[in-house]
C-alpha cells in the first residue's frame, strides 16, 4: 500500500475528507517551496499537490498562471521541483505529494526518467492536466513500474460512458474538476456536485477528490461534506502572491488559512 | 442563374491519415484537459456528419466561389521566372482571396459548421490579425457573437487589424500572459473554450491544435490543392514538378501539398521562418531546429528548453511566429515526403520587394518566405519544369512593417 492509500484509509477511519492544498513550486523563490510545504502539513493538509511550472499553462486561470511565472523567472524545471520533493521528504516521510502540472516538461525527460527520478524522489502520483487516459499508455506503464499511481480529472462535461476509461486509469484519488472553467474560477454551484459524485462512485472505489473555485472554509466545508479529498488552490496561491516578499508574513498567512479550512472541515 | 455544380468532391483524401484519434503516426492526438473531451468528441461528430452532407457542401461551395471569389488564379510569373533563369513559376494567387489570405477558407467552413451545431458566440486567436479578420468577417456575416484573442506585442504592432476586426464587430482581447503573442493567444482562447463550453465554437485558425482541429482545418485548405491541380494541367498539360509554401501551423502548406501527397513526382518544400538565423536561437523554425514534445493539444515538433518549456520565436512576419507546427507536417518531414527548409528574415525581405517591383504584387512576408525558396530553387531546376508557389497572402498588412526597417514614418 502506497503513502496515498494508506492516508486516505486512515481518514475514512476518522471519518474525515482530506486537505489538499496546491502551491506552484519555486513560487515566489525556489527555496521557500520546502518550508512552505512543511507548514502546510503543519497546518493540517492531509496531501500536497505541488505544481510543476509550465510557460504554457492551459487549464489554469491569472492566480496559477502567474505563480508559474515567477517560478520560471528563477528557472525552476521539473529537476528542480524533484530535488524539493525528495528535501521535503528527508524529513517528512508520512504525507502524500502529488506532482501536477503538464506533459510537455515530462515528455522532454523521458517518461521512464521521470518515473525513475519521481519515485526516487518520494513522489507519490502524477496529474497530467493535458493527458487524458486515452494518451496515457506509455507514461501509465512506466509509472506503474516505479509504483507511482496516476491521478486523472473528470470534468462536468465527462459523459457517464466515458467515466469507465478514466476510472480504469486512475489510481491514488479522481479529481473532479467542479466546474466549466479554468483554476480559480468563481462559479462553483455545491448544490449539483452531488450527483456527479453519485456517478463517478458507480464506476470506483478509488476516493473521489473536487477542486476548481473552493475560495473559503465554508466552500470547503460543503464540498468535504461530498468529497473524500477537498483541494485548494488558487485561493492559497493569491496569498502567496500577495505575502511573497515577508517569509514570515507568509508563513502566518498560509498556516492561518489552512488552518481555517481544516477546522472547518473538521466541523463537518 | 443556375445553381454553381461541385466541382470536385470534398474533401478529396488520399491517405488515410489522421486515424481514428487524430494520430499521424506518432503526431497529432488529443491533448487536452478533459473538460475540452466532450465538446471536441461533439465537434468530431458534427464534423464527420457534414463532410459528406451534399447540402454543407453545396452551401461551402457557394460560399467559395461568390463570397471569397474562388477558384484563385494560378498566375505564371514569366518575368520573374526569365530572371531567376530556370523552372516556370506559377503563382497559387490566395492572396485575391476576400479579407486577403487563404485563411477565410477555413473560417467560412468552420463558421458554417458552428451554425449547424447551434452555437451562437465564435472565439478564435490570432497572431498577425489575419486570421482574426477572416474569423471577425464570417461572424459579421452570420450574425454571430466573436471575440479574437490577441498577443499585447502582435496588438501593437498590427493595430490596423485590430481596427478592422473592431469594425466587424468583433471584441478583441488583448493577452498579457507569456510573452504576449500568438501561443498566448491560443491559451487564452483555450480558457475561454473551457469556461463557455455549452454556446461557443472555437475557430482555431491553423493545421493544429487537438484532433479534430489538423485534420478539418486541412480539408477545409485542400481547396487550394485542388484547384492547383486542374488548373496546372488546364495550363501547362502536367502536374507541377514542385510545390513552395511557407510554414508557421502550417495550414496554407497542407493545403497545397495534401491533394498531391500520393502523387511521387511532385516534391513538396515547406519554408519556415528562420527570422534572424537558426544559429542566433531567434526564428521560428520548429521543423529545422526543433524535436517532438507536447502542446496546444497535440504532439509535434517544437521549439523547446533541454526542459520542456516553450521558447519564445522570433520572425520578421507574425503569422509565422509560432513555436509549434501542424502535427501532418511532423510527420511528412518524418516521412520523407515533404522536406522543410528556412528562410532569414532578410532573404524574405528581398523576395518581398523583388515580386513587387518584378511582378507588380505585394505578397505577405509569410508568403515571401515561400518566394524566397523559389528563387532558390528555380536555377537549378530545367526550364520546362514547373514550380508552384503559395502566394498565401497579400502584403498590404505589411507594409508598415517594410517601410519602419526603411526607417520611413507615416
Amino acid at each position: 500500500m502506497n503513502r496515498i492509500q494508506e492516508r486516505f484509509r486512515a481518514l475514512r477511519q476518522g471519518g474525515r475528507p482530506a486537505l489538499v492544498p496546491f502551491i506552484t513550486a519555486g513560487d515566489p523563490e525556489p527555496a521557500a517551496t520546502v518550508e512552505l510545504m512543511h507548514e502546510l502539513v503543519r497546518a493540517g493538509a492531509d496531501l500536497i499537490e505541488l505544481g510543476v511550472p509550465f510557460t504554457d499553462p492551459m487549464a489554469d486561470g491569472p492566480v496559477i498562471q502567474h505563480a508559474s511565472e515567477r517560478a520560471l523567472a528563477h528557472g525552476v524545471s521539473l529537476r528542480d521541483v524533484l530535488g524539493m520533493v525528495a528535501e521535503f521528504r528527508s524529513s517528512d516521510p508520512e504525507t502524500p505529494v502529488i506532482l501536477m502540472g503538464y506533459l510537455n516538461p515530462v515528455e522532454a525527460m523521458g517518461y521512464a526518467e521521470y518515473a525513475r527520478r519521481a519515485a526516487e524522489a518520494g513522489v507519490d502520483g502524477s496529474l497530467v492536466v493535458d493527458m487524458p487516459p486515452e494518451e496515457a499508455g506509455d507514461f501509465l506503464e512506466a509509472c506503474r513500474e516505479r509504483g507511482l499511481e496516476t491521478i486523472f480529472l473528470v470534468a462536468p462535461t465527462t459523459a457517464e460512458e466515458r467515466m469507465d476509461l478514466i476510472c480504469r486509469a486512475a489510481g491514488g484519488f479522481v479529481y473532479y474538476v467542479s466546474l466549466k472553467g479554468v483554476t480559480g474560477s468563481d462559479q462553483l454551484d455545491v448544490s449539483v456536485l452531488g450527483e456527479k459524485l453519485g456517478q463517478i462512485r458507480r464506476h470506483t472505489d478509488v476516493p473521489v477528490g473536487i477542486g476548481f473555485g473552493i475560495k473559503d472554509a465554508a466552500t470547503a466545508a460543503a464540498v468535504g461534506r461530498l468529497a473524500d479529498a477537498v483541494v485548494v488552490g488558487s485561493a492559497l496561491v493569491s496569498r502567496i502572491e500577495a505575502h511573497g516578499a515577508d517569509r514570515e508574513r507568509l508563513r502566518r498567512e498560509v498556516h492561518g488559512f489552512i488552518g481555517e479550512l481544516r477546522q472547518a472541515l473538521d466541523r463537518e | 442563374m443556375p445553381e454553381p455544380k461541385l466541382e470536385s468532391e470534398f474533401p478529396v483524401i488520399p491517405d488515410d491519415l489522421p486515424d481514428e484519434r487524430g494520430h499521424f503516426g506518432r503526431y497529432g492526438g488529443r491533448f487536452v484537459a478533459e473538460t475540452l473531451i466532450r465538446p471536441l468528441e461533439e465537434l468530431t461528430a458534427a464534423y464527420r456528419r457534414y463532410r459528406d452532407d451534399p447540402e454543407f457542401l453545396s452551401e461551402l461551395d457557394r460560399d467559395f466561389r461568390h463570397y471569397v471569389g474562388r477558384p484563385s488564379p494560378l498566375y505564371e510569373a514569366e518575368r520573374w521566372s526569365r530572371e531567376l533563369g530556370g523552372a516556370r513559376i506559377f503563382l497559387k494567387r490566395e492572396d485575391l482571396n476576400h479579407t486577403g489570405a487563404h485563411k477565410v477558407n477555413n473560417t467560412i467552413g468552420q463558421a458554417l459548421l458552428a451554425r449547424r451545431m447551434g452555437k451562437t458566440r465564435i472565439i478564435a486567436e490570432t497572431g498577425a490579425g489575419q486570421h482574426g479578420v477572416a474569423t471577425a468577417t464570417v461572424a459579421a456575416r452570420l450574425g454571430l457573437e466573436c471575440v479574437v484573442y490577441m498577443g499585447e506585442v502582435d496588438v501593437a504592432r498590427q493595430a490596423i487589424n485590430v481596427y478592422r476586426m473592431k469594425l466587424l464587430g468583433a471584441e478583441v482581447v488583448p493577452v498579457s500572459s507569456g510573452s504576449k503573442t500568438l501561443k498566448d493567444a491560443l491559451n487564452e482562447a483555450l480558457r475561454d473554450w473551457v469556461t463557455h463550453v455549452d454556446d461557443t465554437f472555437y475557430i482555431i485558425g491553423t493545421v493544429a491544435g487537438p484532433h479534430p482541429y489538423p485534420e478539418m482545418v486541412r480539408d477545409f485548405q485542400t481547396v487550394i490543392g485542388r484547384e492547383t491541380r486542374e488548373q496546372c494541367l488546364e495550363l501547362t498539360g502536367r502536374l507541377p514538378d514542385a510545390l513552395v509554401a511557407c510554414v508557421g501551423g502550417g495550414s496554407n502548406a497542407i493545403g497545397l501539398f495534401h491533394p498531391f501527397i500520393g502523387e511521387e513526382s511532385v516534391a513538396m518544400y515547406g519554408v519556415e521562418a528562420a527570422g534572424e538565423g537558426i544559429a542566433t536561437g531567434r526564428h521560428a523554425a520548429p521543423l529545422n531546429a526543433g524535436r517532438p514534445g507536447v502542446l496546444h493539444g497535440n504532439r509535434t515538433y517544437l521549439m523547446e528548453d533541454e526542459n520542456g518549456q516553450i521558447l519564445e520565436t522570433h520572425s520578421i512576419s507574425a503569422g509565422l511566429d509560432y513555436p509549434g507546427v501542424g502535427p501532418e507536417h511532423a510527420w511528412l518531414k518524418d516521412s520523407g515526403r515533404a522536406t522543410y527548409v528556412a528562410i532569414e528574415d532578410g532573404e524574405a525581405l528581398e523576395a518581398f520587394h523583388t515580386l513587387t517591383r518584378i511582378e507588380g504584387i505585394i505578397p505577405a512576408l509569410e508568403s515571401s518566405h515561400a518566394l524566397a525558396w523559389a528563387a532558390r530553387l528555380a536555377p537549378q531546376m530545367d526550364r520546362d519544369q514547373i514550380i508552384v508557389v503559395n502566394l498565401s497572402g497579400r502584403g498590404d498588412k505589411d507594409i508598415h512593417t517594410v517601410a519602419e526597417l526603411e526607417g520611413i514614418r507615416f
